[in-house]
């Protein structure tokens, strides 16, 4: 054996690496172990989180329902305040026929509603404006010309065709979307569902001219070289269904909420608006957001130092105790614990009522007469209170556990020197609590700035909180790019008192139920 | 602080006493509260306060009505029996992968330890009206929304955190030399694991998935949003019943759930007992 050589293991492979391997299959079991609890929570519980994030930037409803307005404002200006050419109005009318088929303008109209009021009033009526429009002329024209146009069999034949596809573009699209429509709802295409608009667009494609063989679209460019169909004016048109349509801001908020990821959601989050002309303010009656932020981080923050208050002495008291009646003590603390959040706010309901058992008992001794009765629910007190109570044992747990760290001695040898009760406590016992305090605290505002069921039960509508405002705008007013931005934000505020909760406690530390 | 010294002063005497009773006042508050729906449960009438002749004592003022209305009424029994079906399934699902988990992370060489334990921390840490909303979307996506299996897999994953801490602390106090000498008797993994590494963490397991059991058996926000109305659980019912100010059959249903909570209580206290035995700390 070499006296120089590397240590060897009985199997002759050096023992350095045979050492390093046999880490490796280490880590690699420890990873088998946790993965399928990963895989499990990554699916069930963070994609929905991601997918909550995207969806406050999200913004593709614009683009997908009426593509080919987005396109030509594209090329628009929106400073020089003139209307968009004829063709931008051209496009709308194939995109709301075509939205108006699938039945999704009106969604449009409510996500641009967010943004500029009478908008969601606008799709809808012109939704059904444009099936009124002239462009009958145009189906009476190409239909006299051959009947066969009148059948979705000849159309589907004509764009079979790449070439004519080529040539024919807007149709083509239109045709295609149509039939992608029809497709998914599994239903066939009959005569009927072939609409003016699709006859409008072949004049768009056809009047021109254009490169094609097939010889029913030549014969209608023909036609149209001899005498030109009678053009429709469709700004005046849509003028007809909507003066809106002739003023340039409703264009400009289509054109700045154009995009497919927009920051509006955050803006409208932080009472502040996009507009074409940049980021404003929103009207003063609009203005809630900030307020409520403001209200809840105030009744977090209210509802831990009452928490503090009641917890400390409670928590001294168990620590300084005999074990034997600690326990008994903590059950007092714990069976709250255990209880049904909504048992505890349903006995806060019933005590706080201006009929409840508290104000029952208040005129009953005569403290104040039967018409004096306090209001003390469906506002912030009532919140503070039942949320007090609800969350007092996650703020006296952590005090109890830290305390019990702290020797009686401390206080005894402060004493002796010569300290008065206060200034021990002060100056020797009071510190040593601290890092009790603060996970209790953390703990407890965590909880605090994210309740839903007590503020919503027991809140009225000045107690409640920003969360009862996110489930609001989920089932009720259905703006969820809203409701994801405000959860984004609190989820950011949470996640940085988190982040400050393991610097202090360490999440491994986390104890439950004492 | 337990017993006052003969030396002491007036003021001291006062305050000594004056403590307890503060203390005492707080202790009040935070069972008070439970405690009063109780009796208020029994009442003969339909008011969420005491009657006369609750206060006379009078058997008049009592009944049982309230009961009667819980186990007669179809809603109450529809919600009961979902309650009882998607919190066991939540509970095994949580207990099974999050036992595997925690034993994973005791390992002494595991790689990303911290992010993987943060990871598995977050569903308890985030807001549940976040979850919630996260939930719904991305469960209408994939078509688990309104579904039995959507709300399940939703409560399993609020359960977990509750699984890896109380776990991951039983096997803090594990000694691996057991394992090892398992091992030099002839076990294989799997026996080892399941006569000589079960047994001894079982109590964190069974408190865990108490904790697991009570996340889904309590819990509403995120079956308001995740699940419809066939998966109506009993705190949906009662969080309905309480914001429309319907009924006093609520108290009863708040009063057999104290019950429960008082049951689930005194199961983790007999298990922790058991757990310092086994671990050899004597209770103090």
């Amino acid at each position: 054996m070499n006296e120089t050589g590397p240590v060897l293991s009985a199997d002759g492979t050096p023992l350095k690496r045979s050492l390093a391997r046999a880490l490796r299959r280490e880590k690699f079991r420890a990873f088998l172990l946790v993965s399928p609890l990963l895989i499990f929570i990554l699916v069930t519980f963070i994609a929905p989180i991601a997918d909550m994030l995207f969806r406050s930037v999200e913004n593709n409803i614009v683009q997908d329902t009426i593509p080919r307005t987005v396109h030509v404002l594209r090329g628009w200006d929106p400073d020089a305040n003139d209307l968009p050419p004829e063709e931008a109005f051209q496009a709308l009318y194939l995109d709301i026929s075509l939205a108006a088929e699938m039945k999704r303008h009106t969604r449009l109209g409510s996500r641009l509603n967010y943004e500029k009021s009478g908008m969601a009033s606008l799709f809808r009526k012109s939704g059904r404006g444009v099936g009124k429009f002239d462009a009958d002329i145009y189906t009476d024209a190409i239909e006299d010309m051959d009947p066969a146009w009148s059948d979705p069999a000849t159309w589907a034949e004509v764009f079979d065709d790449a070439d004519t596809r080529a040539a024919l573009p807007v149709t083509a699209g239109a045709w295609a979307a149509l039939n992608d429509h029809f497709a998914s709802q599994g239903k066939e295409l009959k005569k009927r569902d072939l609409e003016d608009y699709l006859f409008a667009a072949l004049h768009l494609d056809t009047r021109d001219g254009a490169p094609v063989d097939d010889p029913g679209v030549k014969a209608i460019v023909a036609a149209q070289a001899a005498t030109p169909f009678e053009p429709l004016d469709y700004q005046a048109a849509f003028a007809d269904i909507d003066e809106d349509w002739v003023d340039p801001d409703v264009w400009k908020t289509i054109q700045t909420y154009a995009a497919s990821y927009t920051p509006g959601y955050f803006l409208n989050s932080a009472d502040l608006q996009l507009t074409p002309a940049g980021i404003e303010a929103r009207p003063e009656n609009e203005r809630i957001y900030i307020t409520l932020f403001q209200r809840t981080l105030f009744m977090s923050l209210m509802i831990t130092l009452s928490c503090i208050l009641l917890g400390y002495p409670v928590a001294w008291l168990l620590a300084n105790l005999p074990a034997r009646s600690a326990n008994v003590l903590l059950i007092f603390v714990l069976l709250p614990f255990w209880t049904s959040l909504l048992v505890r706010t349903s006995a806060w309901k019933v005590l706080l009522q201006q009929q409840g058992v508290i104000n029952d008992i208040l005129v009953w001794i005569g403290l104040i007469d039967n018409a004096g009765r306090l209001v003390m629910i469906n506002n912030q007190t009532g919140t503070i209170i039942a949320m007090t109570h609800i969350l007092l044992p996650f703020m006296i747990l952590p005090l109890y556990s830290v305390m019990k760290t702290i020797p009686p001695s401390f206080l005894r040898a402060a004493k002796s020197l010569g300290a008065t009760n206060w200034t021990a406590f002060w100056r020797v016992y009071f510190p040593q609590s601290v890092p009790g305090i603060g996970a209790g605290s953390i703990l407890v505002f965590i909880l605090a700035i994210g309740y839903y069921i007590t503020p919503e039960l027991v809140g009225g509508t000045q107690g409640v909180f920003i969360s009862n405002r996110i489930a609001f705008h989920i089932s009720s007013s259905l703006n969820w790019g809203l409701a994801a931005a405000l959860g984004t934000i609190l989820l950011a505020a949470v996640l940085i008192l988190y982040w400050a909760y393991d610097r202090i406690v360490g999440i491994d530390n986390v104890k439950l139920g004492g | 602080m337990s017993a006052l010294p003969p030396y002491a002063t007036t003021g001291q005497r006062i305050w000594h006493y004056a403590f307890r009773v503060i203390c005492g006042l707080i202790f009040f508050f935070l069972i008070a509260p439970i405690l009063i729906i109780i009796p208020l449960s029994f009442n003969a009438e339909d008011f969420f306060t005491f009657t006369p002749e609750m206060l006379a004592l009078s058997p008049e003022g009592f009944s049982l009505k309230h009961y009667r209305d819980f186990f007669s009424s179809n809603d109450w029994q529809q919600a009961l029996w979902n309650s009882v079906t998607i919190a066991p399934m939540a509970t095994l699902l949580s207990v099974g992968f999050g036992t595997l988990a925690a034993i994973g992370l005791s390992q002494p060489h595991v790689p990303f330890r911290r992010a993987i334990m943060a990871i598995l921390i977050s569903p308890m840490i985030v807001p549940l009206i976040i979850s919630a909303a996260g939930m719904f979307f991305f469960y209408s996506r994939i078509g688990l929304q309104g579904t039995y299996w959507g709300v399940v897999l939703a409560h399993a994953a609020l359960g977990i955190p509750f699984v890896i801490i109380t776990v991951t602390a039983t096997l803090v106090g594990f000694d691996r030399s057991l394992t090892r000498a398992a091992a030099n008797l002839g076990a294989d993994p799997v026996t080892t694991f399941f006569r000589v590494q079960m047994p001894l963490i079982l109590p964190g397991v069974i408190s865990g998935g108490l904790f697991a059991f009570i996340t889904s058996f309590d819990e509403v926000v995120v079956v308001l949003f995740v699940g419809s109305a066939g998966q109506k659980t009993l705190p949906w019912q009662m969080f309905t019943g309480l914001r429309e100010q319907i009924s006093p059959t609520i108290l009863a249903v708040a009063t057999i759930l104290v019950a429960l909570s008082i049951v689930l209580l005194a199961t983790l206290e007999v298990l922790r007992r058991r757990g310092e035995r086994l671990r050899g700390l004597s209770p103090a």
